[in-house]
């Protein structure tokens, strides 16, 4: 009887927590979340439809608008391209400093997007390594889109190798292997096989590479020198509208990133899903 | 198709995954490789498959029908391969799987649609999964995917079949029916066999010949009842089922005679003229024969018999008895010297 009473007296205890979590952590992510993500679009519609569409009438918004998707369509790519590269090199072959590799990549998250930032200026930079011949050969990395871009890949690097990596290794080379041994080319190996067996991963990499390539603020900053109409991305833009009192316009183009991130949540959100899906069907059939 | 594998030698860093290989499979024969985890078999099966390399320090060669194939990229090498765990493409269909292999061709060779789909057909009967064609790998049991596999390896009609383990992730019914089936499929279509497995039962039953593998050295190479009555060495007798050592010693020279449970005797009269005396600590009934724990009361030894439940009734033994322990034949090795 005793055990009886113990277990009724545990599970009393555990409804208060359980229901006192549950309210904390809704609390808190109203507060600091869902409150600022709203204000995001009442501020932006506060003078109206009208003014909200106006602020995307100028010259320096639109600019800020295209070099940031230009920015986010070189890196995203290049991004995809090198994490396939090195997501297969790691989970497919063995080798000498693969740890070494494996926690380079991760060297991004790691490292303050400020100091991402600085090295490009240390090295590209008019007084950095290369700086004095970039000047002679009239190029310009340093206060220019080329930088921004680099930034931006360096920053976002790790997204879709650290995505395919795990699925990658959980998969191994079998398949591959098989494909090869049927008389398939290393190409139609990859398109036949490797690619459908990672194809949920990758987009989810890609997407989520692709919202922060987008939302970049620090590391750009650093290197962009904040040329209205030049060398300004959105997140950039904001900053410069939101300084200059004109909160309308620097909300309006806040909404546009906003929308961004909660687009790129539900694609998460399915994407996630399918791709459990596909796990547990791996899981079934060992 | 003929194989030769001549003094093949691979190391893996400082490990040596082969020693010195020598073997020649005979076309239509189905080979096995035996061999404990570790002994090399996998390793000398992919090289012959070209999943692994002659590195720059390996030494031998491997020939097929007379021409050394290191070179040859392995999608020419006329080869199907069966993975131990299946390796099917997870995102086709049954019938997409099996078709892989042709629709991959290079246009000018490539069968047409309807010529793949009739192969396809006739293989999924012959793996009696015809009705199967759509259903994707995960919807299949184990036995019915690696069925699928060997399909999909015989669609471009390979010169050589190399199994890896097949049956090793399926259970035991499965396991034995399955390589019934594939004694008689591959009897039937005559192909040129090599498989891959640690279980010496499996090799016994379906090999034509079996290739004992042990520490990157082939210990014997013979019909299964080559290695299993006449054993060459320890290593073999050991491997390929249970087996007492008895050991005779003179004043300057020992004898050792490996038997098998089967191949003592029990003697119930207290005669002097027996190998050992031991007791009988355990009986088991079930099985096909009587297996009997009996500890020697000499050495303290356990002494492992096999006999039929006919002589079994016969003798009435009961545990706690002492008997003698009589060799029906006997077996040494030169490194006993004797016999």
């Amino acid at each position: 009887m005793k055990t009886f009473n113990n277990s009724n007296g545990a599970q009393s205890e555990s409804t208060l927590v359980k229901y006192g979590l549950i309210f904390t952590a809704i609390c808190f992510l109203t507060i600091m979340l869902l409150v600022p993500l709203i204000t995001i679009f009442i501020e932006a519609f506060r003078k109206g439809i009208e003014a909200y569409f106006l602020a995307f009438n100028d010259q320096y918004v639109l600019q800020a608008v295209k070099l940031t998707v230009i920015t986010a369509l070189i890196a995203v790519p290049l991004n995809l391209v090198f994490g396939v590269c090195a997501s297969w090199a790691i989970a497919k072959y063995s080798f000498f400093g693969k740890s070494v590799l494996i926690t380079l990549i991760d060297l991004p998250f790691a490292v303050s997007p400020v100091i991402s930032g600085f090295v490009y200026v240390l090295l590209f930079g008019a007084q950095g390594w290369f700086g004095h011949w970039l000047i002679e050969n009239d190029v310009q990395i340093i206060f220019a889109a080329p930088g921004i871009v680099l930034a931006t890949i360096f920053v976002t690097f790790p997204f879709v190798a650290r995505e395919l990596i795990p699925l990658m290794q959980e998969q191994g080379n079998d398949e591959e292997q098989a494909a090869l041994l049927l008389g398939a080319s290393g190409f139609q190996t990859f398109m036949k096989v490797t690619i459908p067996n990672i194809k949920w991963g990758l987009l989810y990499g890609v997407i989520l590479c692709n919202a922060r390539a987008m939302g970049e603020f620090g590391a750009v900053s650093v290197v962009s020198g904040h040329i209205q109409g030049v060398t300004n991305t959105m997140p950039l833009q904001v900053e410069i509208l939101y300084n200059e009192y004109n909160f309308v316009a620097a909300f309006a183009v806040s909404t546009l990133l906003a929308i961004l991130a909660l687009l790129t949540l539900v694609l998460k959100y399915s994407l996630e899903w399918k791709a459990k899906k596909q796990l547990e069907k791996l899981k079934e059939e060992e | 198709m003929n194989i030769k594998v001549k003094n093949l030698t691979k190391y893996f860093g400082n490990f040596t995954a082969l020693d010195n290989i020598n073997l020649d499979v005979v076309p239509g024969e189905l080979l096995a490789l035996l061999g404990p985890s570790g002994s090399g078999k996998t390793t000398l099966l992919r090289m012959i498959a070209g999943l692994e390399v002659l590195d720059d320090n390996d030494i031998g060669e491997i020939l097929f029908n007379n021409e050394n194939i290191a070179d040859k990229p392995i999608g020419d090498r006329d080869i199907g391969f069966v993975f131990q765990h299946y390796a099917l493409f997870k995102h086709m269909t049954v019938f997409e799987n099996i078709a892989f292999g042709l629709s991959v061709k290079p246009k000018k060779e490539r069968p047409s649609k309807s010529e793949i789909e009739t192969k396809v057909n006739k293989l999924l009967k012959l793996i009696q999964l015809d009705g199967f064609a759509h259903r994707f790998p995960w919807q299949l049991s184990g036995g019915q995917r690696q069925r699928v596999a060997l399909a999909r390896a015989l669609a471009v009609e390979p010169k050589v079949l190399l199994l890896d383990e097949p049956f090793g992730a399926l259970d035991a019914k499965v396991r034995a029916d399955l390589r019934k089936w594939l004694k008689e499929l591959q009897s039937e279509i005559g192909i040129t066999t090599i498989l891959v497995t640690h279980d010496q039962e499996e090799a016994l039953e379906v090999a034509d010949r079996i290739v004992v593998i042990s520490k990157g050295k082939i210990e014997q190479i013979g019909t299964p009842e080559e290695v299993f009555h006449n054993p060459k060495n320890e290593f073999v007798i050991n491997f390929l089922g249970n087996v007492n050592l008895f050991h005779e010693r003179d004043e300057n020279s020992e004898q050792k005679y490996h038997i098998r449970p089967h191949e003592l005797e029990i003697v119930l009269s207290s005669s002097s003229d027996v190998i050992s005396k031991a007791q009988i600590k355990y009986i088991q009934l079930a099985g096909s024969q009587v297996k009997i724990d009996l500890q020697d009361l000499e050495n303290g030894k356990t002494i492992l018999v096999e006999l039929s439940h006919h002589e079994f009734k016969q003798k009435s033994l009961n545990i706690g008895d002492i008997v003698g322990i009589n060799p029906r034949q006997l077996r040494t090795f030169k490194d006993g010297a004797g016999i």
